[in-house]
């Protein structure tokens, strides 16, 4: 079983990327975790270049999600909502829409921001756009706000967002299994 | 001098296979200024009668073949924000109670969408057996209902500007079903 992390941010001590570790760590034994790192060399979305064979950058995210069971999903917020690189990625793994990698991929969605909110908002609006595409997004919300204080050379120090981002990760990893017992 | 009209009670004995060229079943939902249509097919269905006038009603359609004017909105229904095509791969009926009076025709039965099976009643009317220019007979059943698409999962939304939800929990199902004797 293998889940991909995608984090939004491209800051090298992001702390969005941080929490990503931080979950990937509530992983248990059996299951892999591969942290993708393309984000930035995915090119802007355009029709005319959406076609067979894709850019590389966009054929290499979508075999990573493809290659995944799950994506788990951290985002900071940009303008009350989810940064456009991140935005564009989905874009691109959404098409085309009736056989792309994310129809009903488990993923789940987290988030971070230094001011208080920890990006409900950009949450909020990827779940949307991850719903729209076909995905079979899992319940739970993990809003670290005021990230600096709380994600700590990598680790989360908050007992009750640790606690509720075990219960995303274990949301996520049963959906998968849930998934698999269909379609045994 | 009065006129006694003799009200037919009783289906036409027999097993009934539907048509499904000639046979449709839709869906029709208000969807911000007006109303938004689409289809199921092929539908599946089936009237058995017995001779002691016993019947049950049974159908169902395929979620891939839900059919809208719009490819990539055909794509969002079957996804798991609407039906969930790769859990359920399609919707069914089973009627509990068949009742008619001349022409019309109520069926209380239990409609599955999702994981959801809930009871429904049907309302319509019936047509008389005809024979068809195959060597066949068939007959007509025209029903309809409403449901609450949030009672069987199927919660999507999107706020309009003035905060209202862009699309209404009420969904008019609608059966025009042409049955053919076995």
């Amino acid at each position: 079983m293998k889940v991909l992390g995608i984090s939004g941010s491209l800051r090298r001590d992001s702390y969005n990327r941080s929490l990503l570790l931080a979950a990937s760590r509530l992983l248990s034994d059996d299951v892999e975790f591969e942290l993708y790192d393309g984000l930035k060399a995915v090119p802007p979305y355009d029709e005319d270049d959406d076609v067979d064979p894709a850019p590389a950058a966009v054929a290499h995210l979508r075999d990573a999600i493809a290659g995944a069971d799950a994506v788990f999903f951290v985002t900071p917020e940009y303008n009350a909502s989810i940064p456009g690189l991140l935005k564009n990625a989905v874009d691109w793994a959404s098409r085309p829409l009736a056989t792309s990698v994310l129809r009903n991929k488990p993923v789940a969605v987290v988030g971070a921001s230094t001011g208080a909110f920890g990006a409900v908002w950009a949450q909020a609006e990827l779940r949307k756009v991850l719903a729209t595409a076909g995905a079979r997004v899992v319940e739970g919300e993990v809003a670290v706000g005021h990230a600096h204080e709380r994600l700590v050379d990598g680790r989360l120090l908050d007992e009750n967002l640790l606690e509720q981002l075990q219960e995303v990760v274990d949301a996520l990893v049963a959906e998968i299994r849930s998934r698999r017992s269909v379609a045994a | 001098m009065s006129t006694i009209t003799q009200t037919e009670q009783a289906l036409p004995v027999g097993t009934w296979n539907v048509d499904p060229v000639h046979s449709q079943v839709g869906f029709a939902v208000e969807y911000m200024v007006g109303t938004f249509r689409g289809t199921f097919s092929a539908v599946d269905a089936k009237l058995v009668v017995s001779e002691d006038g016993a019947a049950t009603l049974t159908g169902s359609a395929p979620v891939s073949g839900i059919t809208v004017q719009d490819e990539n909105l055909t794509t969002h229904l079957q996804s798991p924000e609407f039906f969930d095509i790769e859990r359920t791969p399609q919707v069914s009926f089973a009627s509990s109670e068949i009742r008619r009076s001349g022409s019309e025709i109520a069926i209380v039965g239990e409609l599955t969408i999702r994981d959801a099976s809930l009871p429904v009643r049907l309302e319509g009317t019936i047509g008389e057996p005809a024979d068809d220019p195959y060597g066949g007979v068939r007959f007509s059943l025209k029903l309809s209902t409403t449901i609450d698409r949030t009672q069987f999962g199927l919660n999507w939304n999107n706020p309009l500007p003035n905060g209202e939800p862009a699309l209404a929990n009420d969904v008019t199902l609608t059966a025009e079903l042409y049955l053919v004797k076995a």
